[in-house]
C-alpha cells in the first residue's frame, strides 16, 4: 500500500536529493548556461543548494513551512542572480501556502507547488514559452493535477509531474528566449536547453527519487 | 586559466581585501561584501546604493567615495549581489533623507534589488527609490523580452547623479534626474575574445582569430551577432550607427565614454576613441566631454563599448563637479 502522505523527514529527503543531484549535474547546469548565459547557473546553485544543507543539518525545523522558509531565506541569500529570488520566492510561497503542519497529502503538496509557480511567475513576469524555469514546473504541475483528478496516488501523480517535467525541459531547446538573460541572444538562443527548466526538473526527479524510497 | 589568484572561489572576498587595503576613501563590510564610503552616513544627504555581479571593476566599488555612491554591494562574478546585503547597505548609508538603488537592467539584478526595497519597506520604514539602467542598444526592446541592458551609462549615471547628490538634492529629483540621464544615454559593445570565469575555468565562449562579437553585455555572454573581425574604423561605424539611429543626439554637447572591456590596451582604445571622434565631428554635434579606458568591464575581454549621453549646461557642470573615487578622481 503506496503512502498518502510525505512525512517532513521525506520532504527534508527531497531537498537532500536535490542538492546532490544539482552537485552531480553542476557541469552540465553551468555548460547550458555557457551556451546562452553567463555561465554560472551550476555554480549558484550548487553554492546555494550546500548552504540550505548546512543549515538544516544544524537545526532540522520541525513544520513543513518552517522548513521551506528556510530553505527560502538561505537560498535568497545564498546563490544571487536570478534563480536565487526565484527559487527563493517559490519555497517562500510553497511555504505560506502549506501552513504549519508535519506532513503533506497528495492535495496539500499541489497547493504548495501551485503556489511556489505563482511566486515565480510574479517575480520573474515570465510565461510558458519564454525559455525559462516555468516550461519545466507548469507541465509538472499539470500532469500532477491530472493524476490527482483521476484519483491516482500521490506516487503516481509526482512520477507524472517528473516526466512532465523532464518533456517540458526538452522542449525548451528549440525555443527563443523571452526572458532573462538568454533573452539577450534573441534567435540565437534557440537550439540550447535552458538550465533553469533542467535545475527545475532535478527538483522533481528528486521528489519522484525520495517516494521512490 | 591563468589568473592571479589563491582560489577561485576566494577571488571576490579577496579582491574586497585588496580595495580596502588600497583605498582610504572606503570602508569594507567583509561578511556583507559591502564597499562604503568612509564618512557614510552622510548627513544631509541621500544615500546612493548600486552594486552588481564582480568582474565588471571598477564599477560599482571602484565608484564609491565623494561624489559617487554612497555604498556598493558586490555579488560573485558576474552574479548579482543578493537582498540581504543590498538592505544591510540601505541601512548603512541612509541618514534619514533616503536611498537611491541604481540597478542595471539585468533579470537577477533588478529582482534581487526589489527584493530588497520590499525588505527595507516592511522592515525599516527607509524611503528607497529605484533606477534601472537601460542603455544597451544591441538587444532590441520590447514588451516580451527582459529589455534592453544596463552598461556604459551606468557609469556617467552614477557620476552624475552622485554629484547632484553632494549639493544636497532631495530623492525625489535624484530619482527624476537619474532617469532623464538614462533616456539619454546609449551603448554598443563588441568583444574580440571571451572571458574565463574563475569559477568556471574556461572561457564562456570561443572567438575565432578572423571573428568579433558584436553587441555584447558585460558577463561574457555571447553578443547579438558573430561577424567577421574588421578594422578599428569599421568598428567605429559599426558602434555608432545603431546609437545614432536610436536617438537623436542633435540637441546636445555630448558625453562620449569609449570603454574597455577590460583586456584591450589602451593604445588600442585611443586609437578608437580616434575613430569615433572623427565620425562625431562630421555629425557637427560638439564633444563637451570624454573618458578612455577602462570604466565596466568584463574580466579580461578585449573589446570596447562606446557610450553616448546626450548633455547639457546642467549635466556638464554635475560632470565637472569634485569625485574622488578609485575610478574616477578629479577636482579635489
Amino acid at each position: 500500500m503506496p503512502s498518502a502522505v510525505i512525512t517532513i523527514d521525506q520532504l527534508t529527503g527531497w531537498l537532500r536529493r536535490f542538492h546532490q543531484l544539482v552537485i552531480k549535474n553542476q557541469a552540465e547546469l553551468t555548460e547550458l548556461d555557457s551556451a546562452i548565459g553567463d555561465a554560472d547557473h551550476g555554480i549558484n546553485m550548487a553554492r546555494g543548494m550546500a548552504a540550505v544543507i548546512d543549515k538544516l543539518d544544524g537545526e532540522q525545523p520541525a513544520r513543513v513551512n518552517d522548513l521551506f522558509k528556510t530553505v527560502a531565506m538561505t537560498l535568497v541569500m545564498s546563490v544571487g542572480g536570478a534563480s536565487g529570488p526565484l527559487y527563493g520566492t517559490f519555497f517562500l510561497r510553497f511555504a505560506g501556502a502549506v501552513g504549519s503542519v508535519t506532513e503533506l497529502d497528495t492535495a496539500a503538496l499541489a497547493t504548495g507547488l501551485h503556489a511556489g509557480r505563482a511566486g515565480v511567475v510574479e517575480r520573474g513576469k515570465a510565461g510558458l514559452g519564454d525559455k525559462t524555469m516555468i516550461d519545466a514546473l507548469s507541465p509538472a504541475l499539470e500532469a500532477m493535477e491530472a493524476v490527482i483528478k483521476t484519483g491516482g496516488d500521490l506516487a503516481a501523480a509526482v512520477t507524472a509531474a517528473r516526466d512532465a517535467a523532464a518533456d517540458g525541459r526538452d522542449a525548451t531547446v528549440p525555443m527563443v528566449a523571452r526572458k532573462g538573460r538568454a533573452s539577450y541572444l534573441g534567435e540565437r538562443s534557440a537550439g540550447h536547453m535552458d538550465p533553469g527548466a533542467a535545475s527545475m526538473t532535478l527538483l522533481f526527479d528528486a521528489l519522484a527519487a525520495e517516494l521512490a524510497g | 586559466m591563468k589568473k592571479l589568484i589563491n582560489d577561485p572561489q576566494d577571488v571576490v572576498a579577496e579582491a574586497l581585501l585588496g580595495i580596502e587595503a588600497a583605498r582610504p576613501e572606503v570602508r569594507v563590510d567583509h561578511a556583507n561584501r559591502i564597499i562604503y564610503r568612509r564618512d557614510a552616513p552622510k548627513a544631509r544627504k541621500v544615500g546612493l546604493v548600486s552594486g552588481g555581479g564582480s568582474g565588471h571593476e571598477p564599477l560599482h566599488g571602484g565608484y564609491v567615495g565623494l561624489g559617487m555612491l554612497d555604498a556598493a554591494c558586490a555579488g560573485q562574478i558576474f552574479t548579482s549581489p543578493t537582498p540581504d546585503q543590498m538592505l544591510e547597505a540601505t541601512k548603512g548609508v541612509d541618514a534619514g533623507n533616503g536611498v537611491l538603488h541604481i540597478v542595471k537592467n539585468y533579470t537577477g539584478d533588478v529582482m534581487n534589488f526589489e527584493m530588497a526595497a520590499e525588505l527595507a519597506a516592511a522592515e525599516t520604514g527607509i524611503t528607497v527609490d529605484t533606477v534601472v539602467v537601460n542603455d544597451d542598444v544591441a538587444v532590441q526592446d520590447s514588451l516580451y523580452t527582459a529589455g534592453r541592458r544596463g552598461v556604459g551609462v551606468t557609469v556617467l549615471l552614477e557620476k552624475l547623479v552622485g554629484a547632484a547628490a553632494e549639493e544636497g538634492r532631495p530623492l525625489s529629483e535624484l530619482a527624476a534626474l537619474a532617469r532623464v540621464i538614462n533616456d539619454a544615454g546609449r551603448s554598443m559593445g563588441m568583444a574580440l575574445t571571451s572571458c574565463t570565469v574563475p569559477a568556471a575555468g574556461k572561457p564562456t565562449f570561443e572567438l575565432a582569430e578572423d571573428e568579433m562579437e558584436l553587441g555584447i553585455g558585460i558577463h561574457g555572454e555571447p553578443g547579438r551577432r558573430r561577424v567577421p573581425l574588421a578594422s578599428a574604423r569599421e568598428i567605429a561605424e559599426q558602434l555608432m550607427e545603431p546609437i545614432l539611429a536610436d536617438l537623436d543626439f542633435s540637441s546636445g554637447p555630448l558625453i562620449v565614454m569609449l570603454n574597455g572591456m577590460g583586456g584591450t590596451p589602451l593604445i588600442e582604445l585611443y586609437l578608437m576613441y580616434g575613430e569615433v571622434a572623427k565620425i562625431i565631428e562630421r555629425s557637427g554635434i560638439p564633444v563637451a566631454r570624454n573618458l578612455v579606458g577602462n570604466y565596466i568591464t568584463s574580466l579580461e575581454m578585449a573589446g570596447c563599448s562606446l557610450t553616448m549621453l546626450r548633455a547639457d549646461e546642467e549635466l556638464i557642470r554635475l560632470w565637472d563637479a569634485p569625485v574622488n573615487t578609485a575610478g574616477l578622481r578629479w577636482g579635489i
